[in-house]
């Protein structure tokens, strides 16, 4: 399910299905997205930064459109404690890739991997990205 | 420090294309005359080979390079070097003034972070800018990359770097009236592409950035932000575009205005070694 932002309409809550993943995308060519992002990042329930959500920055092959400050989005992903993906969305070998391993999280997180648990998968994430 | 205006007035108030230079191996400045010389063998043996630049292919093109050691930063930096290349017609008479048909120059303008950490035998003057045909430019560029062992690469600027100098350079002083600080968007994904052009009254623009600027001569990317911000929003409210999703293509005061492409106009001498500081940073970055 794709939204231009968040909250969701409340007019469809009834005939929605379960929300395993949130998957916020930040254009680095738009300061626009970033802003978007922070302000849809308040109407996510806490539950949710135990896994359950990523972060997926996009435009990182052309360092010269960049409009937001690399920092800015690293500090984000440190505040929400939830993983950054990097891509080139432009480049259809790291879309594909980008897609399976999103795809991947997102079985991690419906529970469908015996094992491993959304929570568990995050701080693995996070302890590799720390070294 | 006081730079003689006669001796910069050159690099005043033309466009100039940026390029980032890797350090130039075993330069030496009392050899001037000889590489001018040398240079000029080599635009002529190019041209002979058919590469010529100009129809009018009589043209005598001359070099001249010279030293301009009062273009640089510090101590430290290396002196600018200029490149010139002029033509006189064989058809007018010997004693008319020679045209400058090309220049370009190489600077360093606090470039440190560079030139402290490289071996010996090398010059770092990492910033070039070229005004001319871009064929003259390939030529020139061509025979110092041969000679100096170096690369040249064009220096394309972000929206972001060029958030910076609007922020800093709308909040300079100016003692007479300025023109307007103008803000030049490219709007991506339309099937006609649309350019937006927004221009602020200078005073407006410079009250603003007061507001937001905390510690003078100090600037932050926080407070870049907070001013582009109120430029944003002010837009939105009027025209109800967020401009903040488009990209950032020009930006035009009073000081110098620059391109993304890698262009700029520097239009005020008081602030020349200012900018130059900027973009001998921004050249750094690229080659590290």
């Amino acid at each position: 399910h794709l939204a231009t932002s968040l909250p969701l309409p409340s007019e469809r809550d009834h005939l929605r299905p379960r929300i395993d993943l949130v998957v916020f995308m930040i254009d680095i060519k738009s300061k626009y997205s970033l802003k978007n992002v922070e302000t849809s990042l308040v109407h996510v329930d806490a539950s949710f930064f135990l896994g359950k959500v990523c972060f997926l920055v996009t435009g990182v092959g052309r360092v010269n459109a960049c409009s937001v400050e690399t920092n800015a989005i690293c500090k984000l992903g440190k505040a929400y404690c939830s993983p950054m993906l990097f891509c080139e969305l432009e480049l259809e070998g790291i879309r594909v890739a980008t897609a399976q391993r999103l795809v991947r999280m997102l079985q991690i997180c419906a529970g469908h991997i015996p094992g491993v648990s959304a929570l568990s998968f995050v701080s693995l994430m996070r302890n590799s990205d720390d070294d | 420090e006081s730079v003689d205006p006669q001796k910069t007035a050159f690099a005043l108030r033309k466009a100039w294309t940026l390029y980032s230079v890797t350090p130039l191996y075993r330069f030496r400045r009392a050899r001037l005359r000889d590489y001018a010389r040398l240079l000029s063998a080599f635009i002529a043996a190019e041209r002979q080979k058919g590469l010529a630049v100009e129809v009018g292919a009589e043209l005598d093109i001359k070099v001249a390079l010279s030293s301009l050691a009062e273009l640089r930063g510090s101590e430290l930096d290396q002196a600018a070097l200029l490149v010139q290349l002029s033509s006189r017609s064989q058809a007018s008479s010997r004693n008319s003034e020679d045209k400058v048909v090309w220049s370009g120059w190489f600077c360093s303008m606090f470039g440190d972070d560079l030139s402290e950490n490289i071996p010996e035998d090398f010059t770092s003057l990492p910033l070039f800018l070229s005004h001319g045909a871009e064929s003259y430019t390939a030529l020139v560029g061509s025979w110092f990359q041969k000679t100096f062992d170096c690369c040249f690469c064009r220096l394309a600027i972000s929206p972001q770097n060029l958030s910076w100098m609007v922020a800093m350079w709308a909040g300079c002083k100016l003692d007479r009236a300025a023109s307007a600080v103008e803000l030049v968007f490219s709007v991506p994904r339309l099937a006609q592409p649309l350019d937006i052009s927004y221009a602020i009254h200078p005073e407006d623009a410079k009250a603003l950035w007061d507001t937001v600027q905390k510690t003078p001569g100090e600037i932050t990317q926080e407070e870049v932000d907070v001013f582009m911000d109120c430029l944003y929003a002010h837009f939105h409210r009027h025209f109800k575009i967020h401009l903040s999703a488009a990209k950032l293509v020009k930006v035009s005061t009073a000081i110098a205005s620059a391109h993304c492409d890698g262009i700029v106009k520097i239009l005020h001498s008081q602030y020349l070694p200012g900018v130059l500081m900027l973009l001998t940073e921004l050249a750094i970055s690229q080659i590290q």
